[in-house]
């Protein structure tokens, strides 16, 4: 490929500028030969951030191994849109076998390929955020637990989304799904449910956990080659916005995803061997509610009478989380 | 070369001869001893070049086993009763993307009440399941059968259970013929999968199927089973010419060429069964044994004809389907349709109580007369059935059944006399 010679500087902008960069710096999804593993022409609606994220999240691991990659994939969304047979979108071995056993099904790989002397060929698990904190999670410690050489990604897009948005162990407090409706005087998911697993992940001590979003191409790039860099049990946690479930514009995915990285809502990091190493800071600090005022399942927050105490108590939520992770904004950016 | 050993450690001893390369495990009584066994083969380096994975549930143990196939090795796990049921989704999903898993199933009983003693309740609750499932009669069948299963799963890219009664042939110290590594060797060739996971030739394994093929995709399924009736006798006598053994095939009839009363059963109750009959044909009962090894496929046809010149047969197992009576007995019926036959159906040794040939003389003689009821529940204690009744009559908070029953009973801890 023949790269653009710079021809005006960008500012104002989150975007990267990758014309900006040596070539070797260059995103993977930039390059006219990457490997496009999630192929056009699949099911999801538009603006999905799932498929997105996967496509960010595989290729970048096809670059890292070579081209060999073998990926189990758990069912939800991103199975089901990706292989409406006689076509499938992808270009890499592929299985789905069930809901909640895809990490199970990666370390049977990984082992198969250990036995054969085929280490050269990386094994990756992919699954949604039900597949992963609910029903897979037990199939899913067990592969930390031993540390097996599986990469497992989870796209979390905060339900189950694939069976038409149902809340799951993932879905925010006070979001509206349609197993925890807007009605009643407390609508929407309930507050101190849910869990954070990069957080439990790390409580496994395995050698990688990072979290990602789609909003980031080059974070989430660089996240997947680092633990593509690591033998043993890696996971990334990639928050991947769904405009269906949402109820957001499918060209605000982007834009989703970075609201809540830049209110605090989805803290952004790695952490090796359980340490966190790194955190993405925010740039612009921003309060939550430019992040729910745009989707629909948080409506019921900005009615005739806003709740103002929600949006307060998620506005803590998110402050937790800066504080927490050391997300507040640096002099001077990023 | 003929040993002294114990069932598991005979069929650990045979899998390890397989060159298995994936075995994953999760302890449940009483399939623990074989993948211990393996366990301690593949650390100690016996078994080179395979992984034995520890996981966290039958379920992963099942998911294991699946990935590995998938990706090519050949893969091996064993479980019993509610680890079976636990990983049941997992079962029917092996059988229906196709990988050739051996899984040997210490047979044992159903909670609740939880019990770990044997019956057939387990395996046979996954009849439908698309798996093959052979049942072992002896420790050298079921070491056998575990070398023809890998063979056999491998040809027809289909899992197989090889199940063997829980106790009574796992723990049961017997003489076994143990073959060498080169008679495995010349039976089993090397695993070569119809469908691989491979980066350089990427397939989609697993995809969504509707109505347009599911039926067709069911119905290869199918036809497969009824492939294996063909491949099953094929290999048994295969087997027998490198090992020199009668072992496996479809079923086994014994003294049954001129009996007008022939018993069906399936598993080592066939040994009880067969010494009974051996004393009734002594004082001149015309009786017979059939001995199903293949429960799936069904072999229908020779069940058929095994059982034509008779006038009636008993179908005794240790399984039942409530609400309607037996399961096996459903699919011999279903094998002698039209033919005019009595059946009966006996339930016995649920949760391992002991099916005694005192019990089975009188059985017998019952059923030669035409004297049984459709279905029999043998050594059945009315008495303490019949009191629980009365009390769930009497009482609308009659409590739980189980903990009544063994206070009537009176009698601490597994009654087998
Ligand atoms: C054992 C089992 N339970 C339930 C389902 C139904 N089911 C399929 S996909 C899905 C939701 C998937 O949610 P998630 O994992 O978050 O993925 P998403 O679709 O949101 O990407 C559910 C509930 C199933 N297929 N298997
Ligand atoms: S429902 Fe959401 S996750 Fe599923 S395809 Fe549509 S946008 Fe993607
Ligand atoms: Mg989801």
């Amino acid at each position: 490929m023949s790269f653009q010679p710079v021809k005006f500087y960008q500012t104002g902008t989150f975007t990267v500028g990758n014309r900006l960069l040596p070539p070797e710096e260059r995103s993977v999804q930039s390059d006219s030969k990457r490997f496009n593993s999630i192929n056009s022409g699949h099911r999801a609606c538009q603006g999905c951030g799932e498929a997105l994220g996967a496509r960010y999240a595989i290729d970048a691991a096809m670059e890292a191994a070579d081209g060999r990659i073998i990926a189990a994939n758990a069912t939800g969304c991103l199975e089901v849109f990706s292989t409406p047979y006689p076509e499938t979108s992808w270009q890499i071995p592929w299985i789905h076998s069930l809901f909640g056993n895809t990490a199970a099904v990666a370390t049977g790989i990984a082992a198969a390929l250990k036995v054969k002397g085929k280490t050269g060929t990386r094994v990756v698990a992919q699954g949604g955020d039900g597949g992963t904190t609910d029903i897979g999670f037990g199939c899913l410690s067990g592969m930390f637990e031993r540390n097996d050489d599986v990469l497992y990604i989870c796209y979390d897009n905060g339900g189950y989304m694939n069976t038409g948005v149902q809340r799951s162990s993932a879905t925010p407090a006070a979001a509206r799904t349609s197993t925890t409706p807007a009605v009643g005087a407390e609508p929407g998911n309930v507050f101190g449910q849910g869990k954070f697993l990069p957080a439990i992940a790390m409580a496994h001590d395995i050698p990688y956990v990072a979290t990602a979003t789609v909003a980031d191409l080059r974070d989430l790039e660089a996240k997947v080659t680092r633990a593509m860099e690591i033998r043993g049990a890696r996971y990334i946690h990639i928050l991947v916005p769904c405009p269906l479930g949402w109820g957001t514009a499918s060209h605000d995915t982007i834009r989703m995803a970075r609201l809540a990285k830049e209110t605090g809502i989805f803290p952004v990091f790695e952490a090796e061997h359980g340490e966190i190493k790194s955190v993405l800071a925010i740039r612009r600090p921003l309060p939550v509610e430019d992040y729910l005022r745009p989707q629909k399942r948080y409506a019921h927050l900005f009615g005739k009478q806003p709740r103002i105490d929600v949006i307060a108590h998620l506005q803590a939520q998110a402050d937790r989380n800066i504080r927490k992770y050391g997300l507040q904004a640096r002099k001077g950016g990023h | 070369m003929l040993k002294q050993m114990e069932g598991s450690r005979a069929v650990a001893e045979a899998v390890a001869l397989c060159r298995p390369e994936v075995i994953c495990a999760y302890p449940i009584s009483p399939q623990t001893h074989i993948v211990e066994a393996l366990g301690e083969m593949v650390k100690e380096g016996a078994l080179a070049s395979c992984e034995f994975i520890n996981v966290e549930s039958e379920f992963a143990a099942m998911s294991v086993a699946i990935g590995a196939s998938a990706a090519g090795a050949r893969s091996y796990t064993a479980t019993a009763s509610q680890g079976l049921l636990y990983m049941a989704e997992a079962v029917f999903n092996a059988a229906g993307l196709g990988l050739p898993i051996v899984m040997t199933v210490a047979n044992r009983a159903i909670g609740a009440p939880i019990n770990i003693w044997n019956d057939h309740s387990d395996a046979l609750s996954q009849r439908d399941s698309g798996w093959l499932q052979l049942f072992a009669e002896t420790n050298q069948e079921a070491l056998d059968l575990h070398i023809q299963a890998f063979r056999l799963a491998e040809e027809l890219s289909l899992p197989i259970m090889v199940c063997m009664d829980g106790f009574i042939l796992t723990h049961a110290f017997e003489r076994v013929d143990m073959p060498t590594q080169e008679q495995v060797d010349a039976y089993l060739p090397a695993y070569s999968p119809r469908q691989v996971l491979d980066p350089d030739e990427p397939v989609s394994i697993g995809a969504m199927v509707g109505p347009e093929a599911f039926m067709e995709v069911r119905y290869l399924a199918h036809a497969k089973q009824m492939e294996a009736l063909k491949l099953i006798p094929a290999y048994a006598a295969e087997f027998k010419a490198v090992f020199g053994r009668d072992s496996g095939g479809l079923m086994h009839t014994y003294r049954s060429e001129d009996a007008e009363t022939i018993i069906v059963a399936m598993g080592s109750v066939l040994g009880t069964i067969k010494d009974t009959v051996d004393e009734m044909r002594d004082s001149g009962h015309r009786i017979g044994v059939l001995g199903i090894t293949c429960f799936r496929p069904f072999p229908v046809a020779a069940v058929a004809d095994a059982l034509r010149q008779a006038k009636r047969f008993v179908v005794l197992e240790k399984s039942m389907a409530i609400g309607l009576g037996g399961i096996l007995a459903v699919n011999v019926r279903m094998a002698v349709t039209g033919m005019g036959l009595k059946g009966y159906t006996v339930v016995a040794g649920l949760g391992g109580r002991a099916i005694t040939m005192k019990s089975l003389h009188a059985l017998f003689r019952q059923g030669e007369k035409d004297e049984l009821e459709p279905v029999t529940f043998l050594d059945l204690d009315w008495k303490a059935v019949n009191k629980q009744l009365e009390r769930e009559k009497a009482h609308r908070r009659s409590g739980p059944v189980a903990e009544a029953l063994l206070r009537d009973v009176g009698i601490v801890g597994a009654r087998n006399y």
